[in-house]
Formats: C-alpha cells, sequence, structure tokens
C-alpha cells in the first residue's frame, strides 16, 4: 500500500506546529522574548459634562523603555475612547477590533454608539479568551443615555464607577482620586485632576513614566489632547547637532520622512458613465 | 508587599438571602479585590434578573456577571413566550443548568431570591458545583463563613419586612468585622408582592462591634486615645 501525503488546505485558526520545538528550546534554557507591556498609568472620571480619560506615554519590554511616546487612548467611536494598560498588541487589537464592529453596528442601525455596547462587546471577547488577551481597559464615553465610565478586566469582569484607574501606576493614581474627586468637577478642574493622577503614576511607578496624554467628551464634542503635559523634557540635548566622528566626510544627505503626507485633491466633473 | 494586579477579580464576598412573611430580603457588601487590592469599593452585587427576581453573586466576578447576563437573557424570552412574570423557581433553575453544565470553568457561587404568585417569596442557593436548595435563608462568599451560627439563632419564621431587614444588615455588618475580602457599604433588596426597595447603608453608619474603632479624621487622635488591651491566653 503505497503511502501518499498531500498538502492539507491550512485551516483557520491558531496553528499549534510549533509548540512542540518552542518548549523543547525553554527546557534547553533559550528565554522567550518578552512582550511588549505598556506598564502604565490610565484613569478616566466623569465629570459635570462628561467623561476625562488620562494615560501616560511609555511603553516597556521588560526593564527597557521601548517607546517614549505612544498612544494609549485609542478611538472606539466618534464619542466614546478606551484607555488600554496591559500588553500593548493585545490593548491594540481587542479596542481596533471592537471599534469596526460599532462602525458596522453604526450603519445598521444608523444611531450613534453607546457605551454599553462597546462594553459587552469587549466583555464577552475578553471573557471568551478566559484572561488570556491581557487587556485591562477604562472605557468612557458619553452617548445619548448620558455619561459612562467602565473598567474591564482582562477575565471579562467589568465594573462601572464615578472614577477609576488601571495599570500598574493605579495605586498612585487612586490615592490621588480618592483624596480629591468630588461630584460635579467642571472641565478644567477635571482636567488638572485627571493630569495630576497620572503625574502621580508616572512619577512613581517604574512602569509609567513620559508624557500625560488627556482627553475630554462632552456631548457631541469630544477633544483629544495629546501630549497635554510633558512633565519629562530630554534636558541635555547636544548644542552641535547630529555629526560623524573622526571627521568622517559627509558627501551626500538625504532625509526621508517616515510618514508621508499625502494631499487628496478633489477631481470636480462630470460622473463616469457607461 | 506583593499585590498581584494581575490576579482574576474576585469577589470576597458575602451575600445573604432571608424570606420573611411576604417577600425576601437579599443583602451583600461591596468589596471587589484584585490579590490584595481593592479593585472597586462601592460595586452592586446584587444584579436583577427579571423584575421579580433578583441574583447575589459571589466568587469569580467574570464568570458571576456572564451568568447572570446570559440568564436575564433567557429569562427575558421565557417572560415572551409564558406571557407572564418568570418565577423564582424558573430563574434558580436556568443558574444551576448553566453552573452545573460548566462547573469544570466556572467558579461562582450564587443566591437567587425573588417573590411569585405561585410561592411567594423564595430563596435558592446555588454554591459552587451546581447544586439548587431551596432554604429559608442562605449564606454565600468568603464572609458567610462567620454567619451559620449567627443564623441558626437569629433567624425566626414570619418575621417583618422591617426584622429582616434589620437581620441582613446586621450578618452582612458582622461578616465585614471579621473578614478582610468583604467590606465597603451594605446594600439590600427587598422583593414583596408590591414591587422592589433598593436600600444602602455606607460602611461608616453601621453599629460598631467588638474592639471596632470610630471612624476618626485623624491618625493623632487615635494615638493619643487609650489603645485596646493586648491579646491574653
Amino acid at each position: 500500500m503505497s503511502q501518499s501525503s498531500y498538502d492539507v488546505p491550512a485551516k483557520g485558526g491558531f496553528s499549534f506546529d510549533l509548540c512542540k520545538r518552542n518548549d523543547m528550546l525553554i527546557q534547553k534554557g533559550l528565554k522567550s522574548p518578552s512582550f511588549l507591556k505598556t506598564g502604565t498609568t490610565i484613569v478616566g472620571l466623569i465629570f459635570k459634562d462628561g467623561v476625562i480619560l488620562g494615560a501616560d506615554t511609555r511603553a516597556t519590554e521588560g526593564p527597557i523603555v521601548a517607546d517614549k511616546n505612544c498612544e494609549k487612548i485609542h478611538y472606539m467611536a466618534p464619542n466614546i475612547y478606551c484607555c488600554g494598560a496591559g500588553t500593548a498588541a493585545d490593548t491594540e487589537a481587542v479596542t481596533d477590533m471592537v471599534s469596526s464592529q460599532l462602525r458596522l453596528h453604526r450603519y445598521q442601525t444608523g444611531r450613534d454608539s453607546r457605551v454599553i455596547t462597546a462594553l459587552t462587546l469587549l466583555k464577552k471577547h475578553l471573557f471568551s479568551y478566559q484572561g488570556h488577551v491581557s487587556a485591562a481597559l477604562v472605557l468612557g464615553g458619553v452617548d445619548i443615555t448620558g455619561p459612562h465610565l467602565h473598567t474591564i478586566y482582562p477575565h471579562g469582569s467589568t465594573d462601572t464607577l464615578p472614577f477609576a484607574t488601571m495599570g500598574s501606576g493605579s495605586l498612585a493614581a487612586m490615592s490621588v482620586f480618592e483624596a480629591k474627586y468630588k461630584e460635579g468637577l467642571t472641565r478644567d478642574e477635571g482636567i488638572k485632576l485627571v493630569a495630576e493622577a497620572i503625574c502621580s503614576g508616572i512619577f512613581n511607578d517604574l512602569g509609567s513614566g513620559s508624557n500625560v496624554d488627556i482627553c475630554v467628551i462632552t456631548k457631541g464634542n469630544k477633544e483629544y489632547l495629546r501630549n497635554y503635559m510633558e512633565p519629562n523634557p530630554r534636558t541635555y540635548v547636544s548644542s552641535n547637532g547630529y555629526s560623524f566622528t573622526k571627521k568622517t566626510e559627509v558627501l551626500r544627505t538625504k532625509i526621508t520622512p517616515l510618514m508621508e503626507r499625502v494631499e487628496i485633491t478633489e477631481v470636480t466633473g462630470e460622473a463616469m458613465e457607461e | 508587599m506583593d499585590l498581584n494586579l494581575d490576579a482574576p477579580h474576585s469577589m470576597g464576598t458575602t451575600i445573604i438571602g432571608v424570606t420573611y412573611n411576604g417577600g425576601v430580603v437579599l443583602g451583600a457588601d461591596s468589596r471587589t479585590s484584585t490579590g490584595m487590592y481593592v479593585a472597586n469599593r462601592a460595586s452592586d452585587k446584587i444584579t436583577q434578573l427579571t423584575d421579580n427576581v433578583y441574583v447575589c453573586r459571589s466568587g469569580s466576578a467574570a464568570d458571576s456577571q456572564v451568568v447572570s447576563d446570559y440568564v436575564r437573557y433567557f429569562l427575558h424570552q421565557h417572560t415572551i413566550q409564558l406571557g407572564q412574570p418568570a418565577t423564582v423557581k424558573v430563574s434558580a433553575n436556568l443558574i444551576r443548568m448553566l453552573a452545573y453544565n460548566n462547573k469544570n470553568m466556572l467558579q461562582t457561587g450564587l443566591i437567587v431570591g425573588g417573590w411569585d404568585k405561585y410561592e411567594g417569596g423564595k430563596i435558592y442557593g446555588i454554591p459552587l458545583g451546581g447544586t439548587v436548595v431551596e432554604q429559608p435563608f442562605a449564606s454565600g462568599g468568603s464572609g458567610s463563613s462567620y454567619l451559620y451560627g449567627f443564623f441558626d439563632q437569629a433567624w425566626k419564621e414570619n418575621m417583618t419586612k422591617e426584622e429582616a431587614e434589620q437581620l441582613v444588615v446586621k450578618a452582612v455588618s458582622l461578616a465585614i468585622a471579621r473578614d478582610g475580602a468583604s467590606g465597603g457599604v451594605v446594600r439590600t433588596v427587598i422583593i414583596n408582592s408590591e414591587g422592589v426597595t433598593r436600600n444602602f447603608y455606607p460602611g461608616d453608619k453601621l453599629q460598631l462591634w467588638h474592639e471596632e474603632l470610630e471612624p476618626q479624621n485623624s491618625l493623632l487622635d487615635i494615638l493619643n486615645a487609650a489603645g485596646p488591651e493586648p491579646m491574653a491566653m
């Protein structure tokens, strides 16, 4: 009986082919690369007219700062934003996924998204992965039913609170909130308190640092204040600018910007016809 | 100090359900802990399933939230199909089906309580494993260990609504005093033929028990006052 082998078409889902080999390597002494975590301090609070979210901007890979100015406040809907702590890939992926689901839902229903919809979609996803998707989120927004603030834990449980903190710096930030929060804060008081809480995390927690990002959401309006505060500027900058060592002669300089600015010009004219 | 902020969110908890003459009173504390950190000091562990049936949740926060969400959904459909409010027994049974069939994956103890026109006020306890037990009073969570003897002595048949609520508040308050994983405020829900009443007792307004100190504004007041006697054999 001839033994013939044929290629099985790849099925969807996780491929376990390399797991045995990875286990063998770990046993032999290989240290597996650690994933990019956002050490993080993220906070949210409800003020008189809506919700204010805040986050630091440090992303760590073990003891190293991998990104000094990352964005932890993710867009979910025009009226809903979500701060993410935990594994950076997980928070990005899960917030992007639910953001698309919300958009499709908006097209289908013809209405603005509600915060509780985002909450249910996120908690369902995280619960089904039993905590292995390491994403701890602070979800806030203002919808037709009013301002809402929720925390979502990696195992899928949620809490609804007037003020919330998550991440490694959550204890430092929570101590500021517990001391100074009161109901009915004005916009400026709220921003000041959020900035104070994030700074408390930045200066007292090793996993958090760099700048403060703030997002203010009110009925019908949102303000994303990227790098609202920069309490950790680079103090010693060489005045010579960039130069090569040991009198290397520069022959040619070419600077390629990594982010292209694309200008879209609309061509007005007749519509295409068959 | 190892806080272990990555530990799954669990509700240390004290939850109670008590029947009285004409209905039931459900009670719970409000502490949700992640390891040694209190993640939410004002959580609401008494969740609505239908207009006349509520459930007290304990154990894993995620598991208990998901189970009660599913059962709320099933009961909603059941109520539409039946044309009448769902009974407490049916609600308890639906919870039991989920808890028993998924016993390997879930870690949550629940107390279902409500009022319906056929049986009146009823309490069903559904601990880990998925047993369902109809009881005149039930307690659950880590704080319940301190209440078994208390209830044996203090629960009486045919209490009035006020007596029953006072009993529940006293019991949760006693458990909070002794159990580190319970704390915060005491929430109660009274369900009877007239409807549902939610009450809230802030932690600093509860009766003080043995060796409990008054809430203080300054540490200096405590230091200058006479301290409690050292423990003697």
